[in-house]
């Protein structure tokens, strides 16, 4: 989804997310920034039908508008050059890694990216990727494109190939970014990956995204979301993610039955 | 019988006239206000004890100075409107103020009435006029000559919005900045419907609108835009950006599912409608809720968690009742809705089940030693009196610091250990020219009206800087 808004689109880094909320009754969800052109002054997101807001986000139609959208929000990605870098991307983890891939390369490092998803049919961006990457590797859960296997897999062949690899970033799922951590872990490199949490108004005033960091309470919205992986508490992440599932799954019964009624 | 009517007479002056209310098995089922405001025979009646003091104590009790004596007098002479042009001559926010104002700590707490009986009933006073005012629908006092200076106003709480009212009063061209997606700041999110309704707050935002300020609202400073760019756009810059970072107490199950921080709780309610079902915007309803903390903040958490259909909800506070920083009628209206309070208790850890879910919070009953820096006497823990209390909602209320995330990207302003903004008491100047704070943001948590008050000095400050600029 391209949104029309200059300022956010001209204050915009690699890294970022904004807020946004479709009406007046509508919740605030957080979606990462997969691209910005500040010329244009357009900002370019990227969901997954999930939840009620983004079944509502999917319907709306060219031209139309939200009734809030708020950012750039979250700390920029500390972006330099470093090397090699390997950027590990999957399902609609890719969105955000493809900003990151950008800015890697414009800043002079070697950027090999994994990319991946559960099918072809899923994975996203991939001539983007191909683009702003130095190497591109795809893995897909059933085998339909590229690697059959995890995103992981490939990111563990290349650190087993001696290269020397400064850094690494994984973005997806967080079981996808907890595992990736742990066999990322015994080698020496730096890992990060950005905590996509619940949150309200993602400029560090309600704690409701807080998570725990190196043994401390951190809140992802203004001190993330990248963390350094191997601190990340990843058990209590999965946990919190899960607080309103029951509500979630509810809510979405409830807004399907009213579209299956034309009430949407 | 003439001796028995003057009697009568005289109770009357001792004692204040009574706020309406809605009862307390009532008011717990629902967000609507619970006071319901004086009628005019009650505005009359109480507003004739006023003895119209030649040097009125009151109006020093304010601090921003409201001329007390002079719209109760215009009240008595049922010139309302009079009335409610006396009290915004120095106070934007008059609905507000007369619902939220500690006044009992304040001006009425000069009030000479007070030494013998009850003081004048000041807030209810100036509730009734905005009201009455509001239900005329409100004028909109002329906008002076433009002065050609642009003022930026960050965050739109009580102190950002009298900054602004006051400087478009003079002239300038005011911008307000607010994060969030309405404009209000602690007004809005904060404090719950049932003590503030939002309508009230809205329409004097709109009011402040129509002096022609500019609201800007899901702008975050520090990210869009620093604090520096704004220098450069702006003539002048007011930082009222309040004290919006809740702390923890930092003891372990903290981060379980269903401890939130009073801020979330309360933005959740309160911006967000999550006691409404047509809002998206979910809440967890606890069966036992308990709150940590003894100030207003820690009252509205416990009311509402009430009013969203707890079971029971406590305040569990490491001090006494009478050391409880809320204002006396916020605990008078909890333990009438039934709010337990378990005093000289503390919070030692929060137990939760395998899905991460809160069950219980241990606590360690206290007890008062010296006093400490505060002033209070110090709570101390008894040894081995370790208790628990079954929870499945904590909501923690031991207030809050600025938000750093203003001072991302800016240099040259000077901050105090604990964050808050160094700047002048008398103007709002900080160490970077041109930028002047006042509220929370300088002080810490603190009231609504001190908040004004700041924001009105800051006001005078700007522009007398403007003008020498």
């Amino acid at each position: 989804m391209v949104v029309d808004a200059p300022d956010v689109a001209k204050a915009a880094k690699a890294g970022q997310f904004i807020i946004l909320r479709i009406d007046e009754k509508g919740e605030r969800i957080p979606l990462t920034i997969a691209d910005f052109e500040k010329d244009k002054g357009e900002v370019t997101v990227i969901f997954q039908e999930m939840g009620k807001t983004t079944k509502q986000l999917a319907k709306l139609s060219e031209g139309e508008f939200l009734e809030d959208f708020v950012g750039p929000l979250g700390t920029p990605s500390d972006i330099r050059k470093l090397g090699t870098v390997i950027l590990v991307g999957g399902g609609v983890g890719v969105a955000p890694i493809y900003p990151q891939a950008k800015a890697y390369t414009r800043a002079g490092n070697r950027v090999i990216s994994i990319i991946g998803a559960r099918n072809k049919d899923l994975l996203i961006l991939e001539d983007e990727m191909r683009n702003a990457s130095s190497e591109l590797y795809i893995a897909t859960d059933d085998g339909s494109k590229g690697h059959h296997g995890f995103v992981t897999d490939i990111m563990k062949r290349i650190l087993d190939s001696g290269e020397k690899i400064a850094r690494v970033v994984i973005i997806g799922p967080p079981i996808m970014m907890k595992v990736g951590a742990q066999i990322a872990s015994p080698y020496d490199v730096e890992i990060l990956v950005s905590l996509n949490s619940i949150m309200v108004d993602g400029t560090g005033m309600c704690g409701g995204c807080r998570v725990t960091v190196d043994g401390k309470t951190k809140f992802t919205c203004v001190d993330g979301p990248e963390f350094d992986a191997r601190k990340v508490d990843f058990v209590e992440l999965m946990n919190r993610l899960a607080m309103y599932r029951n509500e979630e799954i509810k809510a979405v019964e409830k807004y399907e039955e009213e579209c299956r009624c034309g009430l949407h | 019988m003439q001796e028995i009517h003057g009697e009568k007479e005289g109770k009357s002056k001792k004692e204040r006239t009574p706020m309406p209310e809605q009862p307390a098995e009532e008011r717990i089922k629902n967000f609507n206000e619970v006071a319901l405001g004086y009628a005019k025979e009650d505005a009359l009646a109480e507003a004739s004890r006023c003895l119209s003091c030649k040097e009125p104590k009151c109006v020093e009790g304010c601090p921003v100075n409201v001329d007390i004596p002079g719209f109760i007098k215009l009240i008595c002479e049922e010139d309302f409107s009079g009335a409610i042009e006396k009290i915004k001559d120095t106070n934007a926010l008059p609905a507000i103020c007369g619902r939220v104002c500690p006044q009992e700590t304040q001006c009425e707490a000069f009030c000479v009435l007070g030494k013998k009986g009850q003081p004048v009933a000041i807030g209810r006073l100036e509730r009734f006029c905005a009201d009455y005012e509001r239900q005329q629908g409100v004028q909109v006092p002329e906008i002076p000559e433009p002065t050609g200076k642009k003022v930026a106003v960050v965050g739109s709480g009580p102190a950002g919005l009298t900054a602004a009212a006051d400087l478009a009063k003079l002239g300038h061209k005011v911008t307000v900045f607010e994060s969030l997606h309405k404009a209000g700041g602690v007004l809005s999110y904060g404090i719950p419907e049932f003590r503030l309704p939002k309508e009230i707050v809205q329409q004097e935002v709109d009011y402040i609108k129509q002096l022609g300020v500019e609201f800007k609202t899901n702008y975050v400073i520090g990210r869009i835009k620093t604090l520096d760019e704004l220098c450069d756009e702006f003539d002048a810059v007011f930082l009222g950006t309040g004290a919006g970072l809740p702390s923890f107490m930092g003891i372990p199950g903290e981060n379980l599912n269903g401890v939130y921080s009073a801020n979330e709780f309360l933005t959740r309610v309160n911006l967000m409608k999550a006691y409404d079902p047509e809002y998206d915007t979910r809440v967890r309803v606890g069966k036992h809720v308990v709150v940590v903390g003894g100030g207003n903040v820690a009252m509205d958490a416990a009311r509402s968690a009430l009013r969203l259909g707890a079971d029971e909800v406590s305040i569990v506070y490491r001090r006494g009742e009478d050391e409880m920083p809320a204002r006396r009628e916020e605990i008078e209206h909890a333990k009438e809705e039934g709010i337990i309070f378990r005093l000289l208790t503390n919070p030692v850890r929060i137990l939760g089940d395998e899905k991460f879910n809160v069950t219980a919070v241990e606590c360690i009953k206290m007890e008062l030693g010296e006093p400490d820096q505060s002033g209070r006497r110090k709570p101390i823990p008894i040894e081995g009196s370790e208790f628990t209390i079954p929870a499945d909602v904590v909501v923690i209320a031991i207030g809050t610091s600025p938000n750093p995330i203003i001072f991302k990207g800016t240099e040259g302003l000077e901050q105090n250990k604990r964050g808050t903004v160094v700047a002048d008491e008398e103007t709002g100047a900080t160490s970077k020219c041109g930028v002047f704070a006042g509220g929370d943001v300088v002080t810490g948590s603190a009231t609504v009206i001190s908040a004004m008050g700041a924001g009105k000095k800051a006001a005078k400050a700007i522009d007398e800087y403007l003008k020498e600029k």
